[in-house]
């Protein structure tokens, strides 16, 4: 315990002054990550599909500051363009954000202070996302423990300004493009998600459910599974998560 | 779900299929931050359900495409989709330049055989 404090105080490198020089030190951050420029495919290929569908840009905002997951508003914004059933939207979003239950579990630790109190977790908690998760880990260890609430909030406020911006020009854009263009811009969200989720795969457990989702996914829905989404999340990662056991046991 | 929209209006929608479905599960993980660690069996299952069900969606997404991306033929969307891989893993695994090859791979192509 006492190692590790020790260890976490040797890595502070990054000293601010306050609280709101760690928020707008976070801001600076975000806007200079290459997760920044991830945001903006994926929400320009968001605002262009929103467009395409006929919700209001209003609209598309407001679900980037509510859901914020971009998987769940993906899911959300197609179905309303081909159908499905309320419960079975809301099911589908469900499953895909079961992966925000483990990051807010390995990321709140990271900010807690002697006598935190329950509603200051609370904006770290909403704000949680797979890029603000993956810059979190990485930046907070080097930022001073009592800061490091303020600097994981601004360094989410800056992925949101830029994910509902560019949510903003996807949309507005998408309105006067040429065809081809307009189908490049509805291209960036699955190559976005694509590559980042290739780059999120390290174990080779990860790999495997990517591999068996990318397959079991258009395979169930070619033949007209009901509830495919689901299904494919269940039996893939199912079987990866039994692969990955089997060879625990086995090494 | 348009039905719905159309009943509900889509506001309620976004609070009933997007907000609460989606917030329930950070609100989940806050109330068992202590409890639970990041290398317990359930969190590591539901991690790779997480990735399955995610890889269908982008996989569904470039092959049942909607919208103009439909007009663009599935042998030049699978084709820039395998070109945004290889340029990924050819150049230092960075997701910029792999999206960017992805999309200059799918403009020419859609440029060359659009109808």
């Amino acid at each position: 315990m006492s190692a590790s404090k020790s260890a976490s105080k040797s890595a502070a490198s990054t000293k601010f002054p306050s609280s709101v020089a760690a928020y707008f030190g976070g801001v600076k951050s975000a806007l200079l990550s290459v997760f920044s420029l991830v945001l903006m495919g994926t929400y320009i290929g968001l605002g262009a599909l929103a467009h395409d569908v006929g919700v209001s840009s209003v609209w598309l905002a407001l679900s980037t500051i509510l859901v914020w997951a971009a998987p769940a508003q993906l899911i959300m914004i197609s179905a309303l363009g081909t159908g499905g059933t309320v419960f079975e939207v809301a099911l589908a979003v469900s499953l895909s954000a079961t992966r925000l239950f483990p990051m807010v579990v390995a990321l709140l630790p990271l900010l807690r202070v002697p006598g935190a109190r329950l509603r200051d977790m609370l904006l770290p908690t909403h704000f949680t996302s797979i890029s603000m998760w993956v810059e979190s880990l990485r930046l907070l260890p080097s930022v001073a423990r009592e800061h490091r609430i303020a600097f994981c909030n601004g360094l989410s406020s800056g992925y949101m300004g830029t994910a509902v911006t560019s949510g903003c020009v996807g949309y507005y854009l998408a309105a006067g493009l040429p065809p081809l263009l307009a189908g490049a811009l509805l291209f960036l969200t699955p190559m976005s998600f694509f590559l980042s989720t290739v780059r999120n795969a390290r174990m080779m457990m990860d790999k495997l459910a990517l591999g068996l989702g990318l397959v079991l996914g258009p395979l169930l829905a070619y033949w007209g599974v009901q509830l495919d989404l689901m299904w494919t999340g269940i039996i893939g990662g199912t079987l990866a998560y039994a692969v990955h056991r089997v060879r625990e046991a086995t090494q | 779900m348009k039905a719905a929209v159309i009943e509900w209006g889509p506001y309620l929608i976004l609070i009933l299929v997007g907000f609460l479905p989606n917030e329930v599960w950070r609100v989940i993980g806050l109330l068992t931050a202590r409890g639970l660690d990041e290398d317990s069996q359930l969190v590591i299952w539901s991690r790779a359900v997480a990735t399955a069900l995610l890889a269908g969606v982008i996989a569904k997404l470039i092959l049942f495409s909607s919208g103009e991306l439909a007009n663009i033929p599935l042998p030049v969307r699978i084709g820039a989709a395998a070109c945004a891989l290889g340029t990924y893993l050819g150049v230092k695994r960075s997701v910029f330049a792999g999206v960017i090859a992805g999309e200059i791979a799918l403009l020419v192509g859609g440029f060359l055989f659009v109808p």
